[in-house]
């Protein structure tokens, strides 16, 4: 292997020894001519540890191992082990050799079709921003505003400037359906999808996307990188995610940030100047958002209990306006979610129902089927809140009132409905016993997008 | 304490109790702990698998049909096979977590108090040794952590030679394999074999022969999951 090869496959990378494939004495050699630079994997300060991959700082998340390599016992980071034990006495190393730069790509997009106005403005921003090397812009969109497409030309211009984007997703499956689009979309060029358990591990491509656990193996490696639903889950509640999306960043490296349902602190950070950011109020079909309507059920805790749905809703259900769209039922738990199916398929057995949650094995084929109308209902936990489109379904809340419903996710959830320019409306029924104030704040920030969006 | 397998903070339940006996930690919280199947109710005596008879069917037809005679006197096992246990299992093996083998402690200890006791003091836990390259690999003998957990001398008398895992053996392929352990060192006291699956049986079989033929008077095992 040459020094260019060398550099292009571990350059902007921090890894384990076992993780770089290259054999003992040249290794060795490389290490020595500071072609590799090795960093210790976990820094101690007192009686406080930190992980230097994952920035893990808690302290019931490392343990203790007797090494077999030096007889002694080690400090171990357990947060980050399913990317291959870091512990005290291995190194991780990066590559400070040469750097490479990526080819600059003529017209890499060859993606074809039109952005709508609302879409144009929006990718005219970010073009704007990776042409002026901005720090941050945050690109506030509304379900089903088409956010994929409006990053095109802005990834186009990345590319002909030779530079690496990265974009950054809290779930596999949004990296599994982004992939195939991107290729496409950018049919000459390498790209490249990471996420736990994906083919291709090395991440050398110049775009790239990945769920944010797997920049943990990247340092300083990209001049754009774009991390889709900040305010997503994983990424908000884990600190590494955020500590491994900032360390994957070049020096100055422009950062994009896409939501829908921007959090308190980003809506502040906005309304103060601090944060640039565009808005795109219309979905791509030019049609407003379904506005979620409530209904209350008095009984809904007890039946529930009884795993079935309230009486309301089986009267909703045979009365609704388009008896021909598939349902999304979305409830509070997993167990609820299994128990709930089986009551369902025994209440109305004209219609076929599955599950779906975070733990279920044949997610992905599950969803796949659903999507090609293989069956009526869909019942889910808070999972399949974003990221996933059907076309033509209505969505239905059981207990909209529990806690893990927030208000992102409720106008995540909102935001399944009428996606598809051939059914741009859908019924959106939240059930509950009581209103809460993310439910009210939900309806809210829907009927202000709508507005600002000039649906009066 | 968290839990050692879903991080949660667990509150410890007080109780005079508590107080007077200073109980163990729990390692795991509620909810984990529930997914984890201790075996009970009747079991072979031979492999403890779960059976009405007193020896199951299989026992019995490798009792009619065996060469010679089996090595093994019997094996308890604590944990039934299921998804929960297999992958706290793979991800203390494979991916390394270490600490994650103390979850088994307290049952562990507490299988071995029940149905051991009969051994004499002087009796050895040997544990199931990894080849040298999976021990490289991993850094650690996860058998060798389950016998430091039991109040007997452990010794590491076995060697291993490398080969194929047997996880990714057929049932055919482990029953008919050669046998990978050597020994260097003559030994006269009984001995308790420690692993943490038992699938076939064949390991702890090839382990048990190579200790009876240096002399060791009779083999037990103690393995954490029945496969």
């Amino acid at each position: 292997m040459d020094l260019t090869e060398l550099s292009k496959r571990y350059g902007g990378k921090l890894l384990l020894r076992q993780e770089i494939l290259i054999d003992n004495p040249l290794f060795e050699n490389l290490l020595k001519a500071n072609y590799f630079t090795s960093r210790p994997s976990i820094q101690s300060k007192w009686l406080h540890n930190q992980c230097q991959r994952c920035g893990n700082q808690k302290k019931s998340l490392f343990g203790k191992i007797p090494c077999h390599h030096c007889g002694k016992s080690h400090i171990y980071c357990r947060k980050c082990i399913e990317m291959g034990r870091v512990m005290t006495c291995s190194a991780l190393y990066e590559w400070s050799g040469p750097e490479y730069f990526g080819p600059h790509h003529k017209n890499p997009c060859t993606w074809t079709g039109e952005l709508t106005r609302a879409q144009q403005k929006a990718a005219d921003r970010i073009v704007q921003a990776i042409l002026n090397r901005e720090q941050e812009l945050l690109t506030w969109a509304v379900c089903g505003a088409g956010k994929t497409e409006m990053l095109f030309p802005g990834i186009a211009q990345a590319l002909e400037m030779g530079q690496r984007v990265c974009i950054a997703t809290p779930r596999s499956d949004v990296v599994r359906e982004l992939l195939p689009r991107l290729r496409t979309a950018f049919s000459g060029i390498c790209v490249q999808g990471l996420y736990g358990g994906s083919l291709e591990k090395d991440g050398t491509a110049q775009l790239i996307i990945a769920t944010t656990h797997q920049l943990l193996r990247f340092k300083h490696a990209f001049d754009v990188i774009i991390i889709d639903e900040v305010d997503a889950f994983p990424y908000t509640h884990d600190p590494s995610l955020p500590f491994a999306a900032d360390r994957a960043k070049k020096e100055r490296c422009t950062t994009l940030y896409l939501t829908a349902t921007p959090r308190r602190d980003q809506q502040l950070q906005m309304t103060r100047k601090k944060l640039p950011h565009v808005f795109v109020p219309v979905r791509f079909h030019g049609y407003p958002l379904p506005v979620p309507v409530f209904h209350m059920c008095y009984s809904l805790k007890k039946d529930l209990q009884k795993s079935s749905p309230p009486k309301a809703f089986f009267k909703w259900f045979a009365n609704r306006k388009n008896q021909s769209r598939q349902l999304l039922i979305f409830v509070p738990t997993i167990k609820l979610s299994e128990s709930l199916t089986r009551k369902l398929s025994v209440d109305l057995p004209d219609f076929k129902f599955m599950a779906v949650h975070a733990s279920d094995h044949d997610r992905e084929e599950k969803v796949l089927a659903f999507r090609e109308k293989q069956f009526q209902i869909l019942v889910t936990t808070t999972i399949l809140e974003r990221g996933v489109t059907f076309p033509s379904v209505d969505v239905v809340i059981l207990d909209a009132g529990h806690t893990v419903f927030d208000e992102a996710a409720l106008v995540q959830i909102a935001g399944r409905a009428g996606r598809s320019p051939d059914d741009p409306t859908g019924e959106v029924v939240f059930f509950h016993d009581g209103k809460t104030e993310a439910m009210i704040e939900a309806v809210r920030a829907i009927t202000k997008m709508n507005k600002r969006g000039g649906f009066h | 304490m968290n839990c050692l397998w879903c991080d949660t903070d667990m509150i410890p339940e007080m109780s005079w109790k508590t107080i007077f006996w200073l109980p163990k930690p729990k390692r795991l919280c509620a909810s984990c702990a529930d997914q984890l199947t201790i075996l009970q109710g009747k079991r072979c005596s031979k492999c403890s698998r779960l059976s009405d008879d007193g020896i199951c069917p299989d026992c019995r037809w490798w009792k009619l049909h065996a060469t010679q005679e089996d090595p093994l006197i019997c094996n308890y096992s604590v944990f039934a096979y299921n998804d929960a246990v297999k992958e706290i299992v793979s991800k203390w093996k494979y991916r390394g977590d270490y600490c994650l083998g103390n979850i088994f402690e307290n049952d562990y200890q507490k299988a071995f108090k029940e149905n051991f006791s009969f051994l004499s003091t002087e009796t050895m836990t040997v544990p199931i040794p990894l080849s040298a390259e999976r021990m490289f690999e991993r850094g650690f003998n996860q058998a060798k952590m389950l016998a430091d957990f039991l109040p007997l001398k452990s010794e590491e008398l076995l060697l291993r030679s490398h080969s194929e895992k047997q996880s990714k053996k057929t049932r055919r392929e482990r029953i008919t394999s050669a046998n990978p352990f050597q020994m260097a060192t003559v030994i006269s006291t009984p001995v308790l074999l420690v692993d943490d699956i038992y699938t076939t049986g064949t390991t702890l079989r090839h382990a048990a022969l190579a200790l009876k033929k240096h002399g060791c008077p009779a083999v037990y095992a103690l393995t954490l999951i029945r496969g």
